[in-house]
């Protein structure tokens, strides 16, 4: 049972900022958890696209992980809101949603990767590590 | 529904368990309900399809047995919430990973979870229910698809 929520936290000098949305708690806690790269930082956390983009509003982050099915805002309209609020942002789409067409879309609305659920720990982190790297 | 279509969520729920919950369940060769509904446990996540398919697909599943899969996933909120998210999230992701057979046309809605009222979950009448029966550790749980 997903319930809106959406955490800010402070942030620690030198860090890149990473949000976090998803409508589950248990997959934005794992994340939170399991993310092992010491260069990121995560700063909020929500649980639809809406609270994501006030978030991302009061606190414009480098790095994003996103799910796609949400109630109110669903992440493919989150992500061009946030690309557009910010070009640079990187954002990694966290989804079940496994046909290519979705991924596709996904990307052309301004991702930058795709990581598929379920996903091991080592995956998650293997994943991020590509989205910066790509962007270094 | 075909036998492939089938074999595409045995498939999913498979790779669930090997990947989420870190530990291989046994999943059983899928059957009709001939009489009556499918049973439900005590908690349930529900995923409506619609576009190409429509129907439902649900997950059910005992307390102890979420309780165990939360800790094998690192949780340390054993809470009703976060079983309530885990049937949701588990119905979610193999309705979603479908998509990869069923095209982007199988819509799959986000996920409605009833806990501890069994008679909220149900299968529409005119359309049979398959139900793919799930053994991890000393638990048993159900996946039930219900496509037209």
């Amino acid at each position: 049972m997903a319930i809106a929520t959406a955490q800010a936290k402070p942030l620690s000098a030198g860090k890149l900022k990473l949000l976090i949305v998803d409508d589950s708690n248990i997959i934005r806690r794992k994340i939170e958890r399991e993310l092992k790269i010491d260069r990121l930082q995560v700063v909020a956390t929500a649980s639809n696209g809406r609270l994501a983009v006030d978030a991302f509003k009061k606190e414009p982050c480098d790095v994003v992980t996103m799910d796609i099915t949400m109630p109110e805002m669903d992440g493919i309209a989150c992500v061009e809101k946030l690309v557009a609020l910010k070009s640079d942002v990187l954002i990694l789409i966290i989804s079940a949603l496994s046909d290519k067409a979705t991924a596709i879309e996904a990307l052309k609305r301004g991702a930058n990767g795709f990581l598929c659920k379920p996903f091991t720990d080592r995956q998650l982190t293997d994943a991020i590590d590509e989205l910066l790297r790509g962007a270094s | 529904m075909t036998k492939v279509e089938l074999e595409t969520f045995v498939e999913g729920t498979t790779h669930y368990f090997e990947t989420a919950a870190n530990q291989p369940a046994s999943v059983g060769s899928p059957y009709i309900v001939q009489e009556g509904k499918p049973s439900v446990q005590e908690f349930t996540g529900m995923i409506s399809i619609a576009g190409k398919r429509r129907g439902i697909v649900y997950f059910t599943a005992s307390r102890p047995m979420l309780t165990v899969m939360l800790m094998r996933m690192g949780e340390t909120e054993l809470t009703q919430e976060n079983m309530c998210d885990l049937v949701g999230e588990v119905a979610n992701t193999i309705s979603g990973n479908a998509r990869k057979d069923f095209g982007k046309d199988f819509m799959i809605s986000v996920p409605q979870v009833v806990a501890g009222e069994p008679e909220r979950v149900q299968p529409p009448d005119n359309m049979r229910s398959f139900v793919i029966p799930i053994n991890w550790r000393s638990h048993s749980a159900q996946l039930v698809v219900c496509l037209e």
